[in-house]
C-alpha cells in the first residue's frame, strides 16, 4: 500500500534535511550558543546605544522569543510526529489562565509557576490526544480548531467566572528583577524569556537527538512502518500531543506576565492561525526555523503596517494597500521562492554557495 | 564598532539639538509629542479582525484632523495622527501602544477602543504618565482620577444610564414592579449597578432579575420567566440582536409592561426594524448623539457641517453610520482641549485641560447636552435624552436627564 505520493516523499525529504543539520551536526551546536551569547549581550547595548536597544525593543523581542516557544511547542506535534494542530493558541490560553490564576487567587510567584503550567498543559494536551488518535489528518485538524473556537467561549463561561474574571480579564503585575538586580522590568523580562527558550529549546534538541524524536519522526514518515518496528504509536503520539501543548502553554503562561493582563480576547482563533503560519515560514521540522518562525510572526505583523503606510504615503501609489494584504502577498513570494520555509531555504542555499 | 560609534555620537547631537530647540527658540512649554509646529497624537483601532466594524471611527477621527490641518492646525501646530491596527486584542493593543508611547513619543493616547484592551494599557499608561483621553468604552471604570489621574473616558457610561433609567422609572411609573434582563458580563453588570443606585430605596421593587450569556441562541425561556413575575416595568440590558428577540418574544406572548431599552441597542436598523416596528411602540430608550437619519436634524447647522465635512474630508464613508458622528464629535472635543492648552503642551497640563472643560458645545451632541469635567469628575458626557419609539423612528420627549456630578 502507497499511501504518499512521489511528491510527497520528496517534500518529506526536503523538510526533513534541515533537522540533520540542526539537531546532530556539532558546527551547528557551536553556532546556537554563539546566538546565545549575542542574545545576552543585546540588553546590555542598551547602556551604549539607548535609542537603539530601548525598552520598546527588548520587549518585542521577548513578545518574538514566547512566540518562538510556542512555534517549537507546535513544531514538535506538527514538524517532528506529522499532527497537524489548528488548535494551539487554545494550550497558550490554557497556559496563560493558569498562570494568571495561580499568581491572582494563590499569590504565587511568577517564576514557580512555569512547571505547574507545563504539567497542566501536558495533562490536558495528553487527554486531548486520546482522542485525537482516531483521527487523522485534516480530522485532527478539525478537531483542534474546534478546541481553539471552544476556549475563549469557555474562559468566559459563567460557573467560571470567580475563577477567571469572565470576559473583564484578570489584571496582573509585572515580574520584577531578583536579587535586586539593576534591570529594568523589561531587561529582566527578555532575560527571563531568553532562560526559559534556551532551557526548551535545549530540552527539545535532546529529546529529538535520542530514541523517541526518532521514533516520532518514524511515526511521522510512515506510521505502519513505525509500528512494525515494534514503536507504540499510540503511546508516542499522546505523549508528544501532550509535550507540544506544555510548550506552548509556558509560551502562553510567559505572555501571561509580559502583558500582565489575560483575557478571553487575547486567545482568538486568528492566534492559532499566527502560530502554524509561523510554524510554516520558520521551517517545519526544523528547531532553528521555529525560532524564526517566532521572530517572523511578530516582525511581519508588526511592519506590515508600516509597509502598506509606505505604500500609500511616501510612494504615493493610488491604491489603499490594507496591512493583511501586505501581509497576505508576503507570505504568497515567502512560500513560492522558500517552500520549505525560511530555516530549510537558508540551509539550500547555505549547501549550494559551500559547492 | 563604527557603527555604535556613529550613532552615538549621532545621538549626542540629536538631544543637543532637542536641548538646544527646548531651551532658547521655543515660544511653547513641551514634553515628548509636542513642538513649535506640531502635535503628535496616538491612537488604536481595530481595523481588523472581530471588531473591525468600529474601524470606521478611526477613518472619520484621520479625516477630521485632516481638516483641523487644513484649515491651520491647532494654535499654529499641525497634527500628526498615528493610528494602529490593535485588532481588539489586548496583547497587540500592549505592543502598538508600547510603540506609540516609547517609539513615536506621542503627547497623547486618544480614543483608542474597547473594555479589554483599555484595561491591558491602563496601568501602563498612568505609570508613564501619558494622557489617556476619551475612550471609546461605556465601562465606568475610566472616571477614577485618584487612582488613575492619566485616564478618562468620553462618552456617557452604562453606569451613568442605569441611573437615569432607575429615577425615570421611579417618577413615572405607578407602583413599579420591575423586571431586568441582563447579559451576564462587565458591560451588563456596570448597567445593573447603576439601575440598583438610582433606585436608592425602592430597590426592593425589583422582582425578578435574569441574565443570559452571549453564547445563548436565544432569550426566549427568560422573557416567559420575567412575565410570569408579573412585572410591569422591564429594563432590557441587552446586545442587538438579543434585543430585538426580547421585544419580538415579549409582544408574542402578550407581556406589555413599560419597556426600557438600553442605548447599546437603539438602533433602528440593527433592532427595531428585525423585532417588528409594530412590537417596539411606546419602548424608550437614552440618546446623546444626533441620529444621520432622524430627518428632524436635517436643518440643523451642526448636522449640515458635518455634512459638508464628510463629502470633503471622508468621501467614502457612510453618511447613514452613527460612528462618524461618534468620530467627528470626540475628536472635537480633543481639539478643543488641546486649543484650551495654548503654548503649554506638556502631558501635566494636557490632562489638567482635559479635566478643566465648562459647558463645551460640542456639534452632533442632542441639544442641551454639554460635555463638563473637573478635576473631581472624570466623565465629560454624563446626560442623556430619553426618547420614545413611534411609527419607525425614535422621538425625543422631556428634558435632558441628567447625573451630572454624581
Amino acid at each position: 500500500m502507497t499511501t504518499a505520493s512521489p511528491a510527497d516523499t520528496a517534500a518529506h525529504e526536503s523538510v526533513a534535511t534541515p533537522v540533520s543539520t540542526s539537531v546532530t551536526s556539532g558546527a551547528s551546536d557551536r553556532w546556537a550558543w554563539g546566538l546565545v551569547a549575542v542574545g545576552i549581550i543585546i540588553p546590555l547595548l542598551g547602556y551604549v546605544v539607548p535609542d537603539i536597544v530601548s525598552d520598546y525593543r527588548l520587549f518585542l523581542m521577548s513578545t518574538m522569543m514566547i512566540y518562538a516557544i510556542a512555534v517549537l511547542g507546535l513544531n514538535l506535534l506538527t514538524g517532528f510526529n506529522g499532527q497537524i494542530s489548528l488548535g494551539h493558541g487554545a494550550f497558550y490560553g490554557v497556559g496563560a489562565y493558569t498562570a494568571a490564576i495561580l499568581m491572582d487567587k494563590v499569590g504565587m510567584p511568577y517564576w514557580t509557576l512555569l512547571p505547574i503550567v507545563a504539567v497542566v498543559c501536558f495533562v490536558i494536551g495528553f487527554l486531548f490526544g486520546l482522542p485525537a488518535l482516531r483521527l487523522e489528518g485534516i480530522y485532527l485538524a478539525l478537531a483542534t480548531f474546534a478546541l481553539a473556537l471552544a476556549v475563549p467561549q469557555m474562559l468566559k463561561y459563567r460557573w467560571l467566572e470567580d475563577l477567571t474574571g469572565g470576559v473583564q480579564g484578570i489584571v496582573l503585575l509585572k515580574p520584577e528583577p531578583p536579587f535586586g538586580l539593576p534591570l529594568s522590568e523589561d531587561q529582566w523580562l527578555y532575560y527571563y524569556c531568553l532562560i526559559v527558550m534556551v532551557i526548551l529549546y535545549w530540552a527539545a534538541a535532546n529529546l529529538l537527538r535520542g530514541r523517541s524524536g526518532r521514533a516520532m519522526m518514524a511515526i511521522r514518515d510512515h506510521s505502519m512502518a513505525a509500528s512494525t518496528m515494534g514503536i507504540d504509536v499510540a503511546r508516542y503520539k499522546t505523549i508528544t500531543f501532550g509535550i507540544s501543548a506544555a510548550y506552548t502553554g509556558v509560551a502562553g503562561a510567559l505572555s501571561a506576565s509580559a502583558i500582565a493582563f489575560v483575557a478571553p480576547d487575547s486567545f482568538g482563533f486568528f492566534l492559532s492561525i499566527s502560530l502554524l503560519i509561523g510554524l510554516v515560514v520558520g521551517g517545519v521540522a526544523s528547531l532553528a526555523g521555529s525560532v524564526i518562525g517566532g521572530i517572523f510572526t511578530v516582525l511581519v505583523q508588526n511592519s506590515s503596517q508600516s509597509l502598506s503606510n509606505f505604500v500609500k504615503s511616501d510612494l504615493g501609489l493610488p491604491f489603499d494597500l490594507s496591512p493583511y494584504s501586505v501581509y497576505g502577498i508576503l507570505l504568497i513570494v515567502l512560500m513560492y521562492v522558500m517552500p520549505t520555509g525560511i530555516a530549510g531555504g537558508v540551509a539550500i542555499a547555505w549547501r549550494r554557495l559551500r559547492r | 564598532m563604527s557603527v555604535t560609534r556613529r550613532s552615538f555620537v549621532g545621538g549626542i547631537s540629536a538631544s543637543a539639538t532637542v536641548l538646544a530647540s527646548g531651551s532658547s527658540l521655543a515660544k511653547g512649554k513641551y514634553d515628548f509629542g509636542a513642538s513649535d509646529t506640531e502635535i503628535k497624537i496616538g491612537h488604536t483601532n481595530p481595523y481588523s479582525g472581530p471588531a473591525s466594524a468600529y474601524g470606521v471611527i478611526g477613518k472619520a477621527i484621520e479625516a477630521y484632523w485632516k481638516a483641523v490641518n487644513d484649515q491651520g492646525g491647532i494654535n499654529g501646530r499641525k497634527i500628526t495622527f498615528i493610528s494602529r491596527d490593535d485588532g481588539y486584542s489586548p496583547p497587540k493593543m500592549v505592543e502598538v501602544v508600547r510603540q506609540l508611547v516609547e517609539q513615536e513619543k506621542v503627547l497623547c493616547l486618544f480614543n483608542t477602543l474597547g473594555t479589554p484592551t483599555n484595561t491591558a494599557i491602563h496601568k501602563y499608561m498612568n505609570a508613564r504618565k501619558v494622557p489617556h483621553l476619551f475612550l471609546a468604552t461605556g465601562a465606568s471604570k475610566w472616571g477614577k482620577p485618584k487612582e488613575f489621574p492619566w485616564t478618562m473616558g468620553w462618552q456617557p457610561d452604562y453606569h451613568t444610564e442605569g441611573v437615569i433609567f432607575a429615577r425615570h422609572i421611579l417618577a413615572n411609573v405607578k407602583d413599579p414592579k420591575i423586571a431586568v434582563l441582563m447579559q451576564n458580563d462587565d458591560y451588563g453588570k456596570d448597567y445593573y449597578e447603576g439601575f440598583r443606585e438610582g433606585l436608592g430605596k425602592s430597590v426592593d421593587q425589583i422582582v425578578k432579575h435574569v441574565t443570559y450569556e452571549v453564547t445563548d441562541p436565544t432569550v426566549d425561556s427568560q422573557i416567559i420567566q420575567l412575565k410570569d413575575s408579573g412585572a410591569n416595568a422591564f429594563f432590557n440590558i441587552t446586545t442587538p440582536k438579543f434585543a430585538a428577540q426580547a421585544i419580538r418574544k415579549a409582544a408574542d406572548i402578550g407581556w406589555k409592561p413599560a419597556h426600557y431599552l438600553n442605548n447599546v441597542s437603539a438602533s433602528v436598523a440593527a433592532v427595531m426594524k428585525p423585532a417588528g416596528f409594530e412590537n417596539g411602540q411606546g419602548i424608550i430608550t437614552a440618546q446623546y448623539l444626533k441620529d444621520p437619519t432622524d430627518k428632524q436634524w436635517d436643518n440643523a447647522d451642526d448636522m449640515k457641517t458635518w455634512r459638508a465635512w464628510m463629502a470633503k474630508y471622508n468621501p467614502g464613508g457612510n453618511t447613514a453610520d452613527g460612528f462618524n458622528i461618534f468620530g467627528y464629535a470626540v475628536a472635537y472635543t480633543m481639539h478643543k482641549t488641546l486649543e484650551q492648552c495654548g503654548d503649554d503642551l506638556t502631558r501635566a497640563n494636557v490632562m489638567k485641560q482635559a479635566a478643566n472643560l465648562k459647558k463645551l458645545n460640542v456639534p452632533l451632541l442632542l441639544p442641551g447636552i454639554t460635555v463638563n469635567t473637573s478635576p473631581t469628575d472624570f466623565y465629560p458626557i454624563q446626560s442623556v435624552s430619553l426618547q420614545r419609539f413611534k411609527g419607525e423612528t425614535w422621538e425625543l420627549f422631556g428634558d435632558v436627564m441628567s447625573n451630572e456630578g454624581a
